[in-house]
């Protein structure tokens, strides 16, 4: 049964926070512990740090983060496609072509304006 | 009430996206909230699991955790001085209870009778029991495959599905771009 | 061994789940276990490639060398900066791992033994490895460095471009064998190997793959001499050797997937027939099926180390580009040939080789044919960029010597 496979997976789950976990918390109890300010200032290349370090990013990743989510939505969209391809006919070609084509021309425009520039 | 395994796993899912929904509008760290949001929406995806609707289990954690998440934090990142927010809580606190009451109210009012008609965990089940070893889910999968392609059925909501998304893609560009020149 | 469970006494409910808990714990030993030698692997190939002798002191070969480095790191102090997010900052490495471990849940070894064959296989491995880029973010917000930071955002940046043409490719096996099941795709394998059918996807999935898991020459997480390591460099100790573990297992894992998905996996002469049976637990090892996709593997992972320790690293920008301005229109493309050139043929009598044959002729020839065309098409730019350049070159050299009258 279905669900009897996702139990495995939800046994896995609660299992597998262990195998990374376990060596950190041996760790942190056998290594030594003598925390000093100078040790945990911040490393950057031993310069002392300047300003905040959560600032302001530049609108390209915001870009990138939104061609892909669109990339992501089609290529989900595409996976019953993939699945039941042997099962169709040519017309599910065309669904297929034409779904994947339309999407094609977001990534031109994308491409022309210059939003998959990386300066 | 039946207690079994899938109960104990339902309530673990449904306190997950309930309780980390919550964190999410009260975290005063717009980074933290996007992470409690990112988990209430593995709470339904585990949802989707127990409603034997792996497929969308998937598409769950891939676009909402894998992309949304992801365009969520890159949004936060570009809006400087909302890193540390001194005011959680907004004066429209009395008109968003409101809204929220009426949303759930017309949502119990509408679904409930659709869920009553399907009946749904009875029959579900039922045909797990005569046979276990069904592939309901690949079924599923496929039957949507040929449901999108199918002259009859959903093929022009499919093209329109890709065009709605390179509309977004492109007025996204747009507005962005207009806002760096 | 659910049976030797309820056989003692347990609830039938609770001796599956007690199965199921063992057999996740002992795949996921197995294969956390494997980074150990392949770090081993990876050290000493790249040695011999350049000329070096590599580690060769401690144990016979060096063998245990990665031992040693795990003890050494185990007794270093594990220091949390003070500007730290500290309950980010912790999770992200177990995050790491998880992400990865998890995917060993769907690795089918034999006809009938996978730990669990879900129906969406490949889509989970695609979605749980989605949470690793999640625990970077984490790691590069929580560390409150600014180049740790920097670092998480390029690889974001770099992991989510490269997912695309990573599942362009994988929808092709996937549209072959007309499922999503691992032993579905394999068994679809069975009389020729989807590389032999479609080279190109498999090379797509190959080439962004590599990226997709940060290995030379996409690198760009580490990038020790621009960034100074990413998003890892205020970890240390245990920690550190975490989100290491996650990276070289990620690594692993992607060379058994490829195998998988374009090798035919644990397919080969004999393999559903050579079964070892266990005493007590009565399990049936498929250890001819487990011996062929563990060789399937090792040659994409040593293809992979040889890509590695060949090629110098890509720039951000030009990483970019090649991602989206070759490999997703490239990809996109060869779907659409594959569809095509998949439906033109009528579907085969029987899955044997000689009446497989020919439509896969047809799709291998298709294959050709787009490969001819993008070298056409790439030859052509490359032609008219440096009629450009020549160009311009002319008039400054026409206009120094002008100058110079």
């Amino acid at each position: 049964m279905e669900l009897n496979e996702w139990a495995f997976i939800g046994a896995f789950f609660m299992l597998s926070w262990i195998f990374p976990a376990a060596p950190v918390i041996i760790n942190k109890l056998i290594a030594p512990n003598r925390p000093t300010p100078i040790k945990r200032e911040t490393y950057e290349c031993g310069v002392e740090t300047v300003g905040d370090t959560w600032v302001q990013f530049k609108v390209q990743y915001y870009l990138l983060a939104l061609v892909f989510l669109v990339f992501d939505v089609e290529m989900v969209l595409l996976f019953p496609w993939a699945v039941a391809y042997n099962e169709l006919g040519m017309f599910a070609f065309l669904a297929g072509g034409v779904f994947i084509l339309l999407l094609l021309e977001g990534l031109v425009y994308a491409w022309r304006k210059g939003a998959l520039e990386w300066t | 009430m039946e207690f079994t395994y899938e109960t104990v796993a339902f309530f673990i899912f449904a306190l997950t996206t309930l309780g980390s929904g919550i964190m999410v509008v009260t975290d005063e760290n717009l980074f933290h909230a996007s992470l409690y949001l990112l988990f209430s929406l593995f709470g339904v995806s585990g949802l989707f699991v127990l409603l034997v609707a792996p497929f969308l289990a998937a598409v769950q954690v891939l676009v909402y955790m894998g992309a949304i998440g992801i365009l969520i934090i890159f949004a936060i990142m570009l809006t400087r001085g909302m890193m540390k927010m001194d005011q959680v809580y907004n004066s429209q606190r009395v008109a968003a209870a409101v809204v929220a009451v009426l949303l759930f109210i017309a949502l119990a009012v509408t679904l409930t009778p659709i869920v009553d008609e399907l009946e749904f965990g009875e029959d579900l089940n039922a045909e797990l029991a005569e046979d276990p070893v069904a592939d309901v889910t690949y079924e599923t999968v496929n039957e949507l495959g040929k449901v999108i392609t199918d002259r009859n059925g959903f093929v022009l909501p499919f093209e329109v599905a890709s065009l709605l998304l390179t509309a977004a893609m492109i007025g996204a560009i747009v507005v962005a771009r207009e806002d760096e020149a | 061994m659910t049976e030797l469970l309820t056989d003692a006494g347990l609830s039938k409910d609770f001796a599956t789940f007690l199965t199921h808990l063992i057999t996740a714990g002992a795949v996921a030993t197995v294969f956390l276990l494997v980074p150990i030698f392949t770090i081993w692997l990876e050290r000493k190939v790249s040695a011999r490639m350049q000329d070096r002798l590599g580690p060769n002191r401690v144990g016979p070969y060096g063998l245990l060398q990665t031992i040693a480095d795990v003890l050494k790191l185990m007794t270093k102090e594990a220091i949390t900066p003070a500007n730290a997010d500290k309950v980010v900052f912790f999770i992200a490495p177990i995050l790491m791992v998880m992400s990865v471990v998890l995917i060993v849940a769907v690795i089918p070894y034999g006809e009938n033994f996978a730990p669990t064959d879900l129906s969406i296989g490949v889509l989970y491995v695609i979605a749980i490895s989605s949470l690793g880029t999640i625990a970077i973010l984490m790691a590069g917000w929580g560390s409150n460095n600014k180049y740790a930071l920097l670092g998480a955002f390029r690889v974001m940046a770099q992991l989510v471009s490269y997912e695309v043409p990573m599942v362009l490719a994988l929808l092709v096996p996937v549209m072959l064998a007309g499922t999503m099941r691992m032993n579905g795709i394999i068994e679809a394998q069975d009389s020729i190997w989807f590389i032999f059918v479609v080279p190109v996807s498999a090379l797509i999935f190959f080439v962004s793959a590599t990226a997709e898991v940060g290995r030379q020459p996409f690198d760009l997480l580490e990038a020790e001499s621009e960034i100074v390591a990413g998003f890892n460099i205020e970890y240390g100790g245990m920690q550190f050797a975490m989100l290491y573990l996650g990276e070289w297992l990620h690594a692993v894992l992607i060379c058994v997937i490829t195998a998988i998905l374009f090798l035919g996996g644990w397919d080969g002469p004999g393999a559903k027939d050579a079964l070892l049976t266990l005493p007590i637990i009565d399990l049936e090892l498929p250890v001819l099926g487990i011996f062929y996709l563990a060789a399937k593997s090792f040659l994409i992972y040593f293809l992979h180390m040889w890509v590695r320790f060949t090629v110098p690293r890509l720039r951000i920008d030009h990483l970019m580009g090649f991602n989206w301005k070759f490999l997703v229109p490239v990809g996109v493309f060869n779907l659409l040939v594959v569809a095509f050139a998949w439906k033109i043929m009528p579907e085969p009598d029987s899955s044997s080789l000689g009446d497989e044959l020919p439509r896969a002729l047809v799709v291998l020839a298709s294959n050709v044919l787009f490969v001819m065309l993008i070298f056409f098409v790439i030859r052509d730019y490359a032609r008219r960029e440096r009629a450009k350049v020549e160009a311009l070159v002319d008039e400054t050299v026409y206009a120094a010597a002008s100058a110079g009258d």
